[in-house]
This record gives structure tokens, sequence and C-alpha cells, in this order.
């Protein structure tokens, strides 16, 4: 049981690779050598755990953190944070960025010739529901050109941050809309080989939560690795 | 993967270069504690030797955790583990008492982490309570230690690492540190610098090439 990691190991393809050549970056900023198989100790089954207090009166309406409304066209992306095991992880800290309307970041090494929005902050965070429910509204970001070969467009997408149950249970990663015709052509998204896994990064359009004569509604469902329970019996 | 597991872990995706958006209002954001603190310090470098500009390092103590429920406890140990999240119920059932919570109620901030960003040469620094010996599965005792995530533009998933403190007795004989290669082990170890600095290079590639683990 020793060489046990704390959660299961990730299933093949469902997970990138380190060195992914398409993706210029990886190049020389993946590890070479082997990684190490690390056990279970306390130190990997717990976790930081956040509270209410982090979250402000807007960072979950993407639409109303300044004195204007941001232009573009105004979505609502809802869904859940579940483990491995479908159970809600309850009170996850979601943390996401986006580009605006217009494909551009508010940052300072974003050069993209398209124009800031100055209503659009395009940072929003929240935690999960006791169902794992999160919802949030904001405006759908646009596609933005970079520098990774001739002619890369980076499809739209949203940046999310997850902590769940166990520091291991940490995630980065990017949702995606349907039916871009960039997907097929972003070494980013392509990263991760396995395509319904691959698929499962993008989101659903969702006719039910759509609020009529005012936002579009997508759906998209996290799965956190490890489980809400097993990973902490050998922390008590 | 167990037999109960039935969903596919969401894929992960670079951080990518604007992580700071989002991301920023956890940077540097804990108080920093005077006593009993260390700082550690140092730079992140590529397989080509060069800086990395936009890496956000995060650093995970459970021993400041647990120090927080113990203050607030009032309990004679800092022996309570940081709480699991989605578990509150079976907690207090297991325990047979409220466990303290390792989270500021005022702020929302989590006792025991810190977020920090890479400054234009690749360099962080990072300031919190100076870790705790912790169990081994067959009951040995770790050598103190912090974990580390490494997220940054060209990581597809963040890299998990380890630092630990060289002046340190216990880390000759860490049972983790003892199955890496003797010629690797130092790239998990921080050098002292002063009473209580400490100096660590992440190197993501090439020569002295940091250990990173699987999870």
């Amino acid at each position: 049981m020793i060489d046990q990691p704390v959660v299961p190991a990730a299933i093949p393809g469902t997970q990138p690779e380190y060195h992914y050549p398409p993706y210029r970056s990886s190049v020389a900023r993946s590890p070479r050598q082997p990684l190490m198989l690390l056990p279970q100790t306390p130190t990997e089954s717990t976790g930081p755990v956040f509270g209410h207090g982090l979250i402000g009166p807007h960072d979950n309406d993407l639409t109303a953190q300044c004195d204007g409304e941001p232009l573009g066209e105004r979505i609502i992306v809802h869904g859940r944070v579940l483990d491995e095991d479908g159970r809600p992880v309850r009170g996850a800290l979601v943390e996401v960025w986006q580009a605006n309307a217009a494909g551009r970041y508010r940052h300072k090494v974003d050069q993209h010739q398209a124009p800031l929005d100055p209503n659009f902050s395009g940072a929003g965070r929240f935690l999960a529901d006791d169902a794992g429910h999160f919802a949030f509204k904001t405006i759908k970001p646009g596609a933005y050109p970079w520098g990774n070969h001739h002619n890369a467009w980076r499809p739209a997408h949203i940046h999310f941050s997850l902590f769940g149950a166990g520091i291991l249970s940490r995630l980065v990663t990017q949702m995606y809309f349907p039916g871009d015709p960039l997907l097929p052509l972003d070494p980013i998204f392509n990263c991760i080989p396995d395509e319904a896994a691959r698929n499962r990064l993008v989101s659903q359009f969702d006719l039910e939560r759509t609020e009529p004569n005012y936002a579009l509604a997508y759906k998209w469902d996290i799965v956190l690795r490890g489980s809400c329970d097993t990973p902490f019996e050998g922390a008590r | 993967m167990s037999a109960t597991t039935a969903l596919v872990p969401t894929g992960s995706q670079t951080v990518g270069p604007f992580f700071s958006i989002g991301l920023n209002h956890l940077i540097d954001r804990a108080p920093t504690r005077a006593a009993g603190s260390i700082t550690i310090q140092g730079q992140v470098f590529d397989g080509d030797g060069a800086g990395v500009p936009d890496a956000m390092l995060e650093f995970w103590s459970p021993a400041e955790a647990a120090w927080r429920c113990h203050e607030q406890s009032g309990h004679p140990q800092p022996t309570i583990e940081a709480r699991p999240q989605a578990t509150s119920g079976s907690d207090q059932a297991k325990s047979g008492e409220p466990l303290a919570e390792p989270t500021d109620p005022a702020t929302g901030y989590a006792a025991g982490f810190r977020r920090v960003a890479t400054d234009g040469d690749g360099k962080f620094r990072v300031t919190l309570l100076r870790p705790k010996p912790a169990a081994w599965p067959d009951g040995r005792l770790q050598a103190p230690h912090l974990l580390v995530l490494v997220f940054a533009r060209g990581l597809l998933r963040h890299l998990l690492t380890r630092v630990y403190c060289a002046d340190e007795e216990a880390i000759s004989s860490d049972p983790l540190l003892q199955k890496i290669p003797a010629e690797r082990r130092g790239t998990l170890v921080a050098q002292a610098q002063g009473p209580s600095a400490y100096g660590w290079n992440i190197i993501l590639q090439g020569q002295n090439e940091t250990v990173f683990f699987a999870w």
C-alpha cells in the first residue's frame, strides 16, 4: 500500500502529457525525467479550505462589476463540481478568468489588436453549493490569435481553477463552446489524446437555463480527481 | 482506479500567461507570521536555463492549517489535521466534537495555503510557518516538508513537488527522500541562507531537473 497514490492514477489518454510539441511552450518547460510515485501521507490527503468570506457581491456576475455593462453576448454558465464517485464537491472554490467579447485580456502581456472593454474585468469566483452546483453570468469570450504557429487562433474559452477535497484534486482547465470551428485546430484543446475526454471540455448549450430576452446558457460539469470521502481516511 | 470509480476526471489545461486576472486575489494574500515562520526564495528555470517569468507556485502546509485549528480550539497540541472540504457532517461524527475550522471566517482564506507568482526573472519568495514532521504510512515520521504545485504557460498539467529544509536532521532518514536516487535528492532540499531563510530553485527540465511526482 505504501506506494499507492492518494487518488487513482489518471486513465491513459484522459490527461495531457507534459511534453506535447504541437504546443510550442511545452517543449522547454516539460520535465524529461520520469515522475516519481508519491505515497498517501497527511500532506497529500489534506488541502486548503476556502470560505464565503473570499467571495464578493459581484464575483459571480462578470457583467455587473463595473459602472456600465460590458459589450458582447451575455451568457449564463452553470454546472456541477463532482468527485470521481459522482458525489458533489461541496464548497469547492472555483476561480474563472477570460478574454472579453473582442478576444482581448485585461493583462499587460496581451498585445492583441482588439479593444479592451472598460466595463469588463474578465475575472470571477464562487463556491459550489451543497449539491456541487455553480452558476455565473458573463459575456461570451472572443477567439484570439496567438504565436504558436502560423495563423494560430485560440477557440473561445473560459479558464477555470478549482480546489476540491484535498490538494491532489486541484485542477486548472479551460471550458470551450460547442460547435467552435477552431477546436480541431487548437493544440491546447487537442493535447488530451482521448476524444471523449477531450470533448468533455466542451460545454453544452442549455436551452432550459436560457433567460428569455436576456441571455443564452451553457452547462458544464467538472469532475475532480479523487473521492470526497476516501482520500482523508489516512489523515485522521 | 477503484471499483466504485464512475466518472473520468476532467482534463487539465494550461493556466496560460494571463492567470493573474483570475488568480491574483490569492497571490501574496496570507498574513505573515513573525514567530516561527520561514522564508523560501528562489527562481524557476526552463530547459534552456531561462527564468520562467509567468509561473505560479502554490504551497500547501498541513502543519500551518493544523496550527490554526489549535489556536482556535484551545487544544493543547496542534494535532488536528486540516479539515477536508466536503465531509463536514461525518467529521464531527467521527471525532465526537466539532473540528476547528482552518479557514478565516472573515476573509475566507485557507490557513496553510500560499500562492505566489514569479517576477520577470522567474524569481519567487514565500513566507509560511516552519513545517512540522508528518506521519508516513507505516508509522515512521517524515522530515518536515511542504507540498508545492507549479503552474505556468507551457505546462498542460501542473507539476507537483516537495521542498525540505537542509538544516533539518530528519532529512537524512526521510522515507520519501530515501526512495529518490541520491543524485536527485538535493533538488527537493532548500539550502539555509540565514536563521529562517532558505534558497530553493525549481528546474523544470534538464541538468539538475527538480524531482516531480505523479499523482
